[in-house]
């Protein structure tokens, strides 16, 4: 793995400012994506992985959310001291971002053929009419069926389903290096959603592009990514190879969420819970935020952040007791 | 095997709802209607958790608030435990209404926020002409305690809770006036998957307790598997397969069923899925497709399924699918490995 | 009593220990708003001592006294020697009584009307029509003309503005109530067998406070400022009780050589509607999105 990752997030710490005092949503938070590379990032609410992504494209909404330290590389350029104009122009044409809620996504009084062509415009400098036409295109390659019709079609004329994929091919549609997905299927009906995923995983193979896809869906995780990150209360808890992840979790969270996943596929008569609730981010425990709802816990576990391990080449898991064998 | 039969505790036969869409200015006049909910027909037995699955606009939510009169059914017939519901009187009604609750999706609007945790939890009982009392600040209490909350939180306030734990309220809710049956309406769909799997799991250990019967609202299908005896699945309005879990799950006949399964994500990265996705959008329930009204998505759609809608047929002993073409489909188990 | 007595009847915070208030307090605009208020309403309160006399007492040998640094005479006399500060806080109760009046039938009739159009949605259309048959008047004018036709007095005064304003604080009330009407809390209540009286009372309206009291606190704004405007035009209070427009109108003959007759009652006036103003922005502001917030 001799060659620089396309992305690399070192030590990322996003603070949010509230009337009871200061929230560290994401807590010293690091890890790569290489290039071509889909990694996942899955963490239920309160995990801080939405904030990740938009603290990565520098959409924080500034005066509650800073970024309180760290370094985001694209490329070997720290992103968070490129001046805004530099970031700017990044945004688009490096790195993409699709978003949740196609509803909102998309601005309802303009065209999507606006909106398309704006993006592309103005990251390229090209005319209106090769605009369109390049809009025309990414509509036709995200799935669009008469392209050249829907293209002047406004938002609410579209499905949900439609709506993400022309949220899709605005991302795209400058041929981005990086993709970042929030949840880009959890809005979605199950059958479209696999529509969705399909097409992301088809334009991901064909345009060489990485993708960071933050989830809390560990279907859509084991489906869609190569390599895991599981986020809990602003830390990263295990990252790893997704087979790894899902057959040998070495966190506990880690196989806590598996297990409370119900399954498809299996039977059981009971699910396996994790006790107790996630902390607020006002209170946290001391040491490793898991411990108060661990079965695995120690009197160590309480005494500090504990160390990042690695359990195998690749897979890393921040417990102290990780090494001591899968958490089955 | 062959006990006799009990009498069901819920019997919904050809329920139906659609709602008028009016247009005018000061006369309103009809210029369509959505068919939200059209000619379905199942029941729950004693004790008995039926699934009821399906995405969204398929009128799962609507046939829940219909069977309680939350909404008036445009025509149909829901017995509970044999008597009818929709023609009784509204101090019949009101009888019935005890031995029938709902818990809702959103922990965040489901519960007064200007009522406490004891005021929301008892009102269910005042309605009916309780008084409030130490009695019922005791059961109050109790409830809590069955749910997994503390009694203490008795005077709390809503916004004190996670959405977890407000869910547990809405449950205790749920219990206070002691129904038979409860309408889950996607109870647990807004929920993370850990605290989605306490739900469940309390769900399940009150259904034992009490003896509850549950019509379960999802479009999660993992989660319906685990908590339901028996499934049904929805489009756009109807029920196009009900069958009991196993058999939907391992043998499903309809051929939405079988893509609505294979397009689920399994977390198990060694599962690859056939690709065989299902195409274009779900049609819009005020003009649905003449005949089957899958037949616009479904790979196997004939002239037939255009022209004419399907009857239920029995593809099996209690299992039920609508669709021409029941016995010439293979049932294949999208859920089987392939390498 | 038992403990599970004692808790039977919920512990309710008073209101001065909940966030709502301590945000209110450190709310800048609020404060300085409740200020200029409270002064107007000590007014109208101590008017009889701070009068030094009759307002109606006319002394021709005082006239057109300009305001100067003395007890007496600190806002001067009219053209009729009637001493300004015993008018002025003598109108400050009318105009604050005129306020409150309408305020309160506001409060029962618009919440009454604004209820029943929300959650009845058959009543919904003809009331709304209605409404915007009354509101397509220009208020001012809807109000003149009600107060012409009852004949000027105190009392006129009130219903004209009243009849001007309900719609719109209807209008406020049933929006409120449409949306908490689909709220979930409202379909369990009625999964559980409430009727109609229960839930609005019980359920709905209690979520609905919030823009009513910010409207209200626009309203009486609004109905001192107006009461001005008929007094001036003699559609208001006779001319026997003071009244800060009468006291415009009358005063405007002179105010080239007593501009005081015109602006100390114009100041007045200004003092109270802004500090309504202010009390109400900063009421929207605290209490709507904390609303939210308690929401989720």
């Amino acid at each position: 793995m001799a060659a620089q990752p396309l992305l690399s997030v070192r030590n990322l710490r996003t603070v949010f400012g509230t009337m009871q005092g200061e929230v560290t949503a994401v807590d010293d938070v690091s890890f790569d994506v290489a290039p071509g590379e889909v990694l996942g990032i899955v963490g239920e609410s309160g995990s801080g992985k939405s904030v990740t992504a938009l603290s990565i494209m520098g959409l924080l909404p500034q005066p509650p959310g800073r970024v309180a330290g760290g370094e985001i590389l694209f490329e070997g350029r720290d992103l968070l001291k490129l001046p805004r104009s530099e970031l700017r122009r990044m945004r688009g044409s490096a790195i993409g971002m699709i978003f949740q809620e196609p509803m909102t996504s998309l601005n309802p009084v303009f065209s999507i053929g606006d909106q398309i062509t704006e993006t592309i415009r103005v990251h390229e400098r090209i005319g209106a009419a090769a605009a369109r036409t390049r809009g025309i295109e990414m509509l036709e390659k995200v799935g669009i069926p008469s392209p050249q019709r829907r293209i002047d079609d406004f938002p609410h004329q579209l499905s949900g389903g439609m709506r993400q994929r022309v949220m899709i091919a605005m991302a795209l549609s400058c041929s981005p290096r990086l993709l970042l997905a929030d949840e880009p299927t959890t809005a979605l009906d199950v059958t479209i959603q696999a529509q969705i995923l399909d097409l992301l995983r088809d334009l991901q193979r064909e345009m060489g592009m990485a993708i960071v896809v933050i989830t809390h869906n560990m279907g859509v995780i084991a489906e869609f990514a190569d390599r895991v990150a599981v986020m809990y209360a602003g830390r990263i808890a295990e990252e790893g190879p997704v087979g790894r992840i899902f057959d040998a979790p070495t966190h506990p969270y880690t196989a806590g969420l598996l297990a409370s996943t119900p399954d498809l596929v299996g039977e059981v008569p009971r699910l396996r819970t994790i006790p107790g609730t996630l902390p607020s981010l006002y209170e946290l425990p001391p040491g490793c935020r898991f411990a108060p709802r661990c079965d695995r816990r120690v009197e160590a576990c309480e005494s500090g952040r504990p160390a990042t391990q690695e359990i195998e080449p690749g897979h890393f898991a921040a417990c102290i007791r990780a090494r001591e064998g899968a958490s089955a | 095997m062959s006990a006799p039969p009990e009498v069901p505790l819920l019997r919904v036969e050809n329920l139906t709802k659609h709602f008028p869409v009016t247009d005018g200015f000061f006369v309103k006049r009809e210029v369509g209607r959505v068919r939200a909910v059209d000619d379905v027909s199942f029941h729950v037995g004693q004790g008995e958790t039926l699934g009821l699955v399906g995405e969204s606009g398929c009128g799962k939510s609507t046939t829940g608030r219909l069977v309680l009169r939350l909404i008036e059914p445009t025509s149909g017939k829901v017995e509970i435990e044999g008597r009818d519901f929709l023609s009784s009187t509204p101090a019949e009604m009101r009888e019935l209404r005890k031995g029938m609750q709902i818990v809702f999706q959103d922990p965040y609007s489901s519960l007064n926020p200007r009522m406490t945790v004891e005021e929301i939890i008892l009102e269910p009982l005042y309605v009916q002409g309780a008084r409030p009392g130490p009695d019922m600040a005791r059961r109050a209490r109790k409830l809590l305690e069955t749910v997994g909350l503390s009694p203490n939180h008795v005077i709390r306030y809503p916004h004190e809770f996670s959405g977890g734990q407000r869910q547990r309220i809405g449950i205790a809710r749920a219990l206070a006036p002691q129904p038979r049956f409860i309408v889950c309406d996607e109870a647990v769909s807004a929920l993370d998957v850990s605290v989605q799997a306490q739900i469940v799991n309390l769900l399940q250990d009150l259904q034992e307790e009490f003896r509850l019967s549950y019509l379960f609202i999802a479009h999660d299908l993992a989660v319906v598997k685990h908590i339901s005896d028996r499934v049904a699945v929805m489009y756009l309005g109807k029920i196009v397969e009900q069958a009991d879990k196993a058999s939907l799950y391992a043998s499903p006949r309809h051929p939405y069923t079988q893509a609505l399964l294979a397009s689920i994500p399994v977390p198990n990265p060694r599962l690859r899925r056939p690709r065989a996705r299902l195409t274009g959008d779900v049609p819009s329930a005020m003009a649905p497709p003449a005949g089957c009204r899958f037949n616009t998505r479904c790979p196997h759609a004939t002239d037939l399924c255009r022209t004419q809608e399907p009857p239920a047929i029995e593809a099996a002993p209690g299992h039920v699918a609508a669709c021409h073409h029941v016995a010439s489909i293979p049932a294949v188990s999208p859920l089987a490995p392939q390498l | 009593m038992d403990a599970a007595g004692a808790i039977a009847r919920p512990r309710t915070t008073p209101f001065w220990r909940t966030p709502t208030f301590r945000r209110l307090v450190r709310h800048r605009s609020f404060m300085i708003g409740l200020a200029m208020f409270s002064f107007v309403v000590a007014l109208a309160v101590l008017a009889w001592w701070i009068a030094p006399n009759d307002p109606n007492r006319t002394a021709i040998r005082m006239r057109f006294r300009p305001p100067q640094l003395d007890r007496v005479f600190l806002l001067g006399t009219d053209n009729l020697g009637r001493n300004m500060l015993s008018r002025i806080v003598h109108g400050a109760q009318l105009s604050l009584l005129i306020g409150l009046g309408v305020v309160l039938l506001n409060t029962v009739f618009g919440v009454l009307l604004g209820a029943v159009a929300g959650y009845f949605r058959k009543l919904d259309g003809p009331m709304m029509r209605l409404a915007d048959a009354l509101m397509a008047f220009p208020s001012i004018l809807l109000a003149i003309g009600i107060a012409a036709a009852l004949g000027p007095s105190a009392w006129t005064a009130v219903i004209a503005l009243s009849v001007v304003y309900i719609p719109r604080t209807a209008r406020i009330v049933r929006a409120s109530v449409l949306v908490v009407r689909e709220m979930e809390f409202v379909q369990a209540a009625r999964a559980s067998g409430a009727g109609h009286w229960r839930i609005i009372s019980r359920h709905i309206m209690p979520n609905c406070m919030a823009p009513l009291i910010v409207q209200l606190s626009f309203i009486f704004a609004y109905a001192v400022l107006s009461e001005a405007v008929l007094s001036f035009l003699g559609l208001g209070a006779p001319p026997s009780i003071p009244s800060w427009g009468t006291m415009i109108s009358e005063g405007r003959t002179y105010i080239r050589e007593a501009a005081w007759l015109t602006i100390v009652p114009g100041c007045a006036i200004a003092l109270t509607v802004l500090g309504l103003n202010l009390m109400g922005d900063g009421l929207r502001d605290v209490l709507d999105p904390r609303l939210k917030i308690e929401q989720g």
